[in-house]
């Protein structure tokens, strides 16, 4: 199984990863390692250390962690719910979590701007049941919020898909052997869908980190991320070199944190994927 | 009893969590009122509008080439690519994971601007130029969907197989590839979908005069976003669903229920 | 499995060798904002030339720029706003504009060349297609209509939550400096400091910074005030009636879009084609219909209702226009100072 006539099934996809990933990687690295004149310097990534926008890469680390942390929350139970249901098939399932992405991004969070603003649906709903309305608008909790509604799906598939791939035998194994729920829970679920924890939480943290247009719609342009400082570096500064610099930091403190996960993954027995 | 009814609960809230701002936008297709705070009444108008609309159909047509052609694409190379890495090594496999990673590390901007500077050095921005774009970042939700599927396939029986004398191309058609379809198939539906929603990779990498519906809706927002654009969203989310329904309860449905 | 990767390779080179599209002589690529023409328009003037237009929408100038400046894609034509226009001048990527080729540019007032000459100083390179200004647009039952004359409302704490300014570093500043007395093109150190710090203070009064969703938040009345685009203005007073619009009279920022050719055009005397044609009476009314913006061409301002000529909120009156300022291009050194500054606003608490 292991050999050389499969590896070479990559083949086509090493040749497209070189040509359409890794050159753009290295144009940013060139542009971060570069001033406007095309001379080498430190400048760009060393920016970081303004303190923007160390205030910037702070934020969204806090609500990065935040976000995947009560994604992960949520659907752990709910995985485990939708399991017991016994779905007639898997990618029912799947469509169901995907499926509001077939509504453009940017209207469904214009619609959460209609739901949650001061006159907004919600508000006007709590308001005819005489309860206090909710003001959450243009702060990090809106941003949040957003970010987990939009996040949500990504920490669901991976370990739903972890936790259907258990074989009912082992459980009923252990069970004739004596064990009660909890044990079974901690003994044996959870290490089985470790790898879908941990490849979900690289699908929320990764793109939580780096995301500007929440903040941006949500947080009324009050929340400073790092991906919206990178935006702004790159759409209205003109300051390609800056913006380049900062996501090569960006790519580092991401690459760390899935290095961190992964020998985290292998302590428990089981690859990332 | 009750804890059945506690799943339930938790289980509606979390749909009415996700699938709230949708109703609120086909609310809005039905809108009779150019404005997307006030109620009109109900009106038809906005999807008599959109047929009409020549651009529109155009990015609607567009689109969904887009978004199937990178789609299948992605899921061909992306499981090919999946089986390879499977059969690496250790180390070759954080490598070529590694790579795998990069277009989700990076902001969509970033990888938009990267992608049309690297495009204008070679070619003209045109369709083909978001093609390619897409199939890039497309691929690495097919391998992240495909490979776990396979490292949690038993290699027993296809050892077995092989060893009673099947061809390695029947013995991965008849034990390999029932094992990894679901997760192909998961694999081919969020690159598709990740590519209906994209923008920034799109707004940079296009050329002249082509529009998808993200890169329509998006210059629009400065004046006010159609309401032609609203009945086109909640078409393209109903086909989604019929589409849905039909593989949970129609023919297809047994071909794809877990063994 | 072979084959297939053949097959696949195949396919690949296919792919790119699709891309070299060829060129097609008689076409004329456009550049424009977003929903800043009326589709029929386009339509009218292939009809009427044979000429097939390949019309490109942009966000944001920056979007626009980052674009282009990449070379991308070479444009015949492009629109957009005064400061960014003045930038490429600079930057020596607009060419001559030959008005011998446009002559129904009569059409259009001349004052309004007047006021484009802070970023085209000889009027050599530009051809305005809409103007307006910046104001206050307010809901008239929430606010003090006394003192709305004034930037200084906008530091009123009993507003504190319900206003809305620009998410936009020039914009933002221009309150601040013209509530100072300042030029709003200063690239004075303590002039930009002092703007800094009454954005800051101001801050915690702003119920959220936004560009594109004020007008809709202003409908909705989730807040008093906010500071827009007049055009932007126009259209929300139509959907509801308590809306007005002010512009302070410290002053304000005139913003004049205009078309432009850019030195990589291929398709020169097309673009002057279709300049003209803009121009055209019947055809400059469709698009006045559309985007709703003042328009520089007096035979369609003269051709409107009476009262819509009169709407000040639509066609800003000369007094008020003459009390604007234009925003001018700035040098790298001060657009880093202004972009380091309005993060440092934003990420303030």
């Amino acid at each position: 199984m292991r050999n050389l006539k499969r590896q070479l099934l990559a083949g086509p996809y090493i040749l497209w990863m070189a040509g359409f990933i890794l050159l753009p990687v290295l144009m940013i690295l060139y542009y971060a390692f570069t001033a406007t004149g095309g001379n080498f310097t430190f400048l760009n990534v060393s920016s970081i250390t303004f303190s923007v926008h160390l205030k910037a890469l702070v934020l969204s680390l806090k609500l990065g962690l935040i976000c995947t942390v009560i994604c992960l929350a949520l659907s752990y139970p709910l995985a485990m719910i939708l399991n017991s249901m016994k779905a007639k098939s898997q990618g029912f399932i799947v469509f169901i979590f995907i499926l509001p992405m077939w509504m453009n991004f940017m209207l469904r969070i214009l619609a959460w701007r209609m739901l949650l603003s001061n006159n907004g649906i919600i508000n006007s709903l709590l308001g005819t049941f005489g309860l206090p309305g909710i003001d959450i608008l243009n702060t990090p909790t809106a941003v949040v919020f957003c970010m987990v509604y939009d996040f949500l799906p990504f920490m669901i598939l991976p370990i739903y898909n972890a936790m259907s791939r258990i074989q009912p035998d082992i459980i009923e194994a252990a069970r004739d052997l004596g064990a009660g729920s909890l044990i079974i829970f901690f003994k044996i679920i959870v290490p089985l869908t470790m790898s879908g924890v941990v490849s979900g939480i690289i699908m929320v943290f990764v793109p939580a980190l780096t995301s500007f247009a929440v903040s941006d719609l949500l947080g009324g342009g009050k929340v400073l991320l790092i991906g919206n400082v990178i935006e702004q570096a790159f759409m209205q500064e003109y300051n390609w070199n800056l913006g380049s610099g900062l996501s090569f930091v960006l790519m580092i403190f991401v690459i760390a944190s899935m290095a961190l996960m992964n020998s985290r993954g292998d302590e428990n027995g089981t690859g990332v994927w | 009893m009750l804890r059945k009814s506690a799943q339930r609960i938790y289980l509606f809230l979390i749909f009415l969590f996700l699938y709230l701002p949708i109703v609120v936008l086909i609310v809005l297709s039905f809108n009779n009122s150019k404005s997307k705070v006030l109620w009109g009444g109900f009106t038809l108008d906005w999807y008599k509008k959109l047929f009409s609309n020549s651009a529109i159909m155009e990015a609607f047509s567009t689109t969904v080439f887009i978004s199937l052609a990178s789609a299948v694409i992605a899921t061909l190379l992306g499981t090919l690519a999946a089986l390879g890495i499977d059969a690496m090594k250790k180390r070759g496999q954080a490598v070529m994971l590694g790579a795998t990673n990069i277009p989700l590390l990076n902001a969509d901007i970033v990888t938009g601007i990267s992608m049309m500077l690297l495009f204008v050095r070679f070619t003209r921005l045109g369709i083909s130029t978001v093609l390619i774009a897409h199939i890039t970042f497309n691929i690495p939700y097919v391998i992240l969907n495909v490979l776990p599927k396979l490292k949690q396939s038993s290699r027993t029986a296809y050892e077995a197989a092989l060893d009673l004398g099947a061809a390695p191309l029947y013995a991965f058609r008849k034990i390999i590839w029932p094992q990894i379809l679901p997760g192909v198939l998961s694999g081919f539906l969020m690159a598709m979908t990740m590519s209906l929603d994209d923008f920034s990779v799109t707004y940079f990498t296009k050329g002249a005069g082509i529009n998808t519906l993200s890169t329509m809706i998006y210059t629009e927002m400065r004046k006010g976003i159609r309401p032609e654009m609203y009945a086109l969203s909640t078409l393209l989310f109903l086909i989604a669903l019929i589409l849905l329904l039909f593989m949970n309860f129609g023919p297809t449905a047994r071909k794809e229920a877990r063994p | 499995m072979k084959k297939k990767l053949l097959l696949l390779l195949t396919f690949f080179s296919f792919l790119l060798a699709g891309c070299g599209r060829t060129d097609s002589p008689n076409t004329l690529t456009v550049l424009n904002y977003g929903k800043y023409i009326e589709p029929k328009v386009l339509e009218l003037f292939e009809e009427e030339t044979g000429i097939k237009v390949e019309y490109e929408e942009y966000i944001t100038p920056e979007n626009m720029y980052t674009k282009y400046k990449a070379g991308a894609i070479d444009y015949d034509l492009i629109c957009t706003s005064d400061y960014m226009i003045e930038k490429l001048i600079l930057e020596d990527e607009v060419s001559e504009m030959n008005f011998k080729n446009i002559p129904l540019v009569k059409n259009l007032d001349s004052s309004y060349f007047e006021f484009s000459k802070s970023f085209d100083p000889e009027n050599k390179y530009t051809l305005p297609y809409f103007f307006g200004t910046v104001g206050i647009l307010y809901n008239r039952e929430l606010v003090d209509e006394s003192k709305i004359n004034s930037w200084d409302i906008l530091w009123d704490e009993r507003y504190s939550g319900q206003i809305i300014m620009a998410d936009s570093v020039r914009d933002s500043f221009m309150v601040a400096q013209k509530r100072l007395g300042y030029s709003l093109n200063t690239t004075e150190e303590k002039e930009l400091r002092n703007a800094q710090e009454l954005l800051i203070q101001q801050k915690p009064l702003v119920y959220s910074y936004l560009v594109d969703e004020a007008q809709d938040e202003m409908i909705a009345e989730n807040a008093a005030m906010a500071v827009v685009y007049s055009g932007e203005a126009g259209l929300a007073l139509e959907y509801n009636e308590k809306l007005a619009f002010s512009v302070p009279k410290e002053g304000s920022n005139m913003w004049i879009d205009s078309w432009f050719i850019p030195k990589r055009a291929k398709h020169t005397e097309n673009a002057e084609k279709f300049l003209n044609f803009l121009c055209r009476k019947d055809i400059a009314m469709m698009n006045f219909d559309y985007v709703y913006y003042a328009t520089p061409n007096t035979q369609v301002k003269e051709a409107l209702d009476p009262e819509l000529q009169e709407n000040s909120t639509i066609f800003p009156p000369k007094e008020i226009l003459e009390n604007c300022e234009v925003f001018k291009s700035l040098d790298d050194a001060s657009t880093m100072k202004y972009n380091l500054y309005w993060k440092e606003i934003k990420s303030a608490d």
